[in-house]
């Protein structure tokens, strides 16, 4: 917890050749790690599109993407299980890549996307949104989502970089759990207001995938796609600033610029991901540990395993979620907390996670 | 732990040592003066908490009526009504500072409070079971039913936090492992909560969301009594037990070379806070931001280098009920208390980050 000067020990200094044969043995690694997310993210995409209230066998799936002939199957295929498998995909690697960005800038092993008054500025103008506006579609939802995950973060990086020294992790962690308090109080007491509001707003702040259509997806792409960008032009930067501030300035990087295109890309995934799914917890949290366990802290590689492994794990959570109490469904963010929760704390309990 | 270090080196040799007996410590004017102030206010703001309301009774009655005067309507008003729930708001706020203060003291983390040991949403997670699922679903919730919802969340909470620390334990207890336990187990409460809200009918839901914000309204002097017991039983030992603090302050190497037994203090300070926060949580749900906040703000007051403990009991208990008279008073309506701890606690949070921002230390 007190990483905040701590310097990773000996093997985690990203970059550093810890002998030839060593090299390459973690060069090989990361790649094996990186095909293996790949093939698991791909196995989870069929069974997502195969698995539900009415199973479908896997050629049947295969002819209905590609030789689409309007049977009852096909229709279920395209029309309700394809965007839901897509966007379960690009919402997970969004948190996942999220949650990485943020361990690594707060330094904080706890950080998650909602720390950064994220999900709480989502939920809050969402709320409005229903109290004040009567919006009742998941729609409607993702604008003001998106509105409220932009600004909650802008006033939290505001907040957090006031008085000397700029935003530092402390502060805006700090900032963060403050700001979110403050708006989650705010969406406790429209709710108490008013029951209709409570009505719909308990089923979107639950967290699901289901019900989305392909609109959706499409709104939400392309604050994914920049956000990711700005993620790969940040890596370099980041393992730079895990050496702490002062060498990385020394080394000729510019602190405040990396921090703030880190932010920003964390505010434009985490907000796309909330703005399509509601608060989906645990993804951001969990992944990192995991991936970092596997490649090690180099974000370069820590980014990508991140996303995979955040979209593996959402969209294995979301078919659970249809097995479970076939044939209702488990809301995706709980599925997600049964699931990976236990998980976490039998890797948090195996060894000392590998440490930022 | 960068404070110790950027403090200029003068002020440490400056201190003036006090010693009693086998103990020593240094003579820190400014716990106690935050200490006296936060007393003197927290009298007089539940005095004009007793006085406010429907029925207004003015200063000086209420205290009369404190000290046995006062007519019939007056006292029924104060005595039975206003008084127990100010003073379960007292108790309450107390609970949660000290609980608070001793988490983030444990974990050296500011973003720690006793939620990261799954207390409240342990308790959280089983009131809204007992609300919405009632007296007629399974053995479980039948027996938590008939034992009344205090008593469910007070159980809840406590299971809770055993589950974490059992979890968490492995040839001891670390404060980096046990935080991370306590995140992946609240995350479960708070699954199974947020799922018992979308099956509720909406009123059992509106109910639910009333307990799970935090709410002093209707509590009676079968609230006070717990929190007080505890209270009492808990303080003392908590003031005993602070002692290592200062050691688990440098971290467990040099905690362990300074002669503590860490896993030992380590686990009855744990206990301590457990037992507040349930306590507290269970009588009047989970109120935001008191143990979260409260330390913070009291440790900036005093300039100290970890929360303290008594101060954090002082300032809990005047913020909350501070923010249950601005919740009783302030709106046409009644709100929870909870909403305005958080709506009160947040900014000021803010300030002290904006205006100190060298101060803070991880």
């Amino acid at each position: 917890m007190t990483t905040a000067t701590a310097t990773p020990a000996g093997a985690g200094l990203p970059g550093a050749p810890a002998g030839q044969r060593g090299a390459v043995a973690l060069r090989r690694r990361r790649r094996l790690v990186i095909l293996g997310l790949l093939a698991l993210l791909a196995v989870a995409a069929l069974a997502s599109l195969a698995v539900g209230a009415k199973p479908i066998p896997l050629p049947v799936v295969w002819d209905a993407i590609f030789f689409p002939t309007g049977t009852e199957d096909g229709i279920v295929v395209r029309s309700l299980r394809m965007p839901r498998t897509v966007l379960g995909i690009g919402v997970g690697i969004a948190l996942g890549v999220a949650g990485a960005l943020m361990q690594g800038h707060t330094r904080n092993p706890l950080a998650d996307p909602g720390l950064l008054g994220v999900s709480a500025g989502a939920a809050f103008l969402v709320v409005i949104g229903i109290y004040a506006l009567g919006v009742t579609s998941l729609f409607g939802y993702v604008w003001f989502a998106f509105a409220g995950a932009l600004a909650a973060s802008v006033l939290v990086f505001v907040l957090g970089s006031l008085g000397r020294g700029g935003p530092t992790p402390v502060t805006l962690a700090l900032a963060g759990v403050a700001v979110s308090a403050l708006l989650t109080a705010l969406t406790s007491a429209l709710v108490l207001a008013d029951t209709n509001t409570l009505d719909a707003f308990r089923f979107w702040a639950v967290g699901s995938v289901a019900g989305r259509d392909a609109g959706t997806v499409v709104q939400v792409a392309p604050f994914l796609g920049l956000g990711l960008l700005l993620a790969a032009v940040n890596a370099p930067g980041l393992n730079l600033l895990a050496l702490g501030e002062d060498i990385a300035r020394g080394l000729g990087q510019p602190v405040q610029l990396t921090r703030w295109v880190g932010l920003i890309a964390i505010t434009l995934l985490t907000g796309a991901a909330v703005a399509a799914c509601g608060p989906i917890g645990f993804v951001g949290l969990v992944v990192p540990h995991v991936a970092r366990s596997l490649t090690g802290p180099d974000h370069r590689w820590l980014l990508p395993a991140s996303g995979l492994a955040g979209a593996v794990l959402l969209l294995a959570a979301d078919v659970i979620g249809r097995v479970l109490v076939r044939p209702a469904e488990l809301q995706v963010g709980i599925v997600l907390a049964l699931v990976g929760a236990p998980f976490f704390i039998a890797l948090v309990r195996r060894r000392r996670p590998a440490s930022l | 732990m960068t404070g110790l270090l950027e403090r200029p080196p003068g002020r440490l040799a400056g201190r003036t040592p006090v010693r009693l007996g086998p103990f020593s410590g240094v003579w820190r004017p400014r716990v106690i003066a935050v200490t006296l102030t936060g007393l003197a206010l927290l009298v007089l703001v539940a005095a004009v908490n007793i006085g406010r309301g429907d029925f207004p009774i003015s200063l000086a009655e209420v205290l009369a009526v404190l000290v046995g005067g006062g007519d019939e309507a007056q006292q029924f008003i104060v005595l039975e009504l206003r008084l127990p729930r100010t003073l379960t708001g007292i108790l309450v706020g107390a609970a949660l500072g000290l609980s608070g203060a001793i988490t983030q003291a444990i974990a050296r983390n500011p973003l720690a409070s006793p939620d990261i040991l799954g207390v409240t949403a342990g308790a959280s997670a089983t009131a809204a079971a007992v609300i919405v699922l009632g007296g007629g679903n399974g053995v479980i919730t039948g027996l938590l039913s008939a034992a009344g919802l205090p008593v469910a969340a007070l159980l809840g909470g406590l299971f809770t936090a055993a589950l974490v620390y059992a979890l968490s334990f492995r040839r001891g207890i670390e404060g980096y492992r046990l935080v991370l336990v306590g995140v992946g187990v609240g995350a479960v409460a708070m699954a199974i909560t947020s799922w018992l809200l979308v099956v509720a009918e909406v009123y059992q839901a509106a109910q639910a969301t009333v307990w799970l914000t935090g709410s002093l309204n209707a509590r009676g002097w079968e609230h006070v009594v717990p929190v007080g017991f505890a209270l009492v039983v808990l303080v003392p030992v908590a003031l005993l037990l602070a002692f290592v603090l200062g050691g688990l302050q440098f971290g467990d190497d040099t905690a362990r070379g300074l002669g503590l037994n860490l896993n030992r203090s380590r686990g009855a300070l744990i206990l301590v806070a457990v037992a507040l926060a349930a306590v507290a949580t269970a009588s009047a749900g989970p109120i935001a931001f008191v143990a979260l906040v409260v330390p913070q703000i009291c440790q900036r007051l005093v300039g100290s280098s970890r929360p303290p403990l008594l101060a954090s009991a002082v300032h809990g208990a005047l913020l909350t009920v501070g923010a249950d008279l601005i919740a009783r008073t302030a709106l046409g309506t009644e709100l929870p208390v909870g909403i305005v701890t958080a709506v009160l606690g947040a900014p000021y949070l803010l300030h002290l980050l904006a205006r100190r921002n060298r101060g803070v230390t991880a």
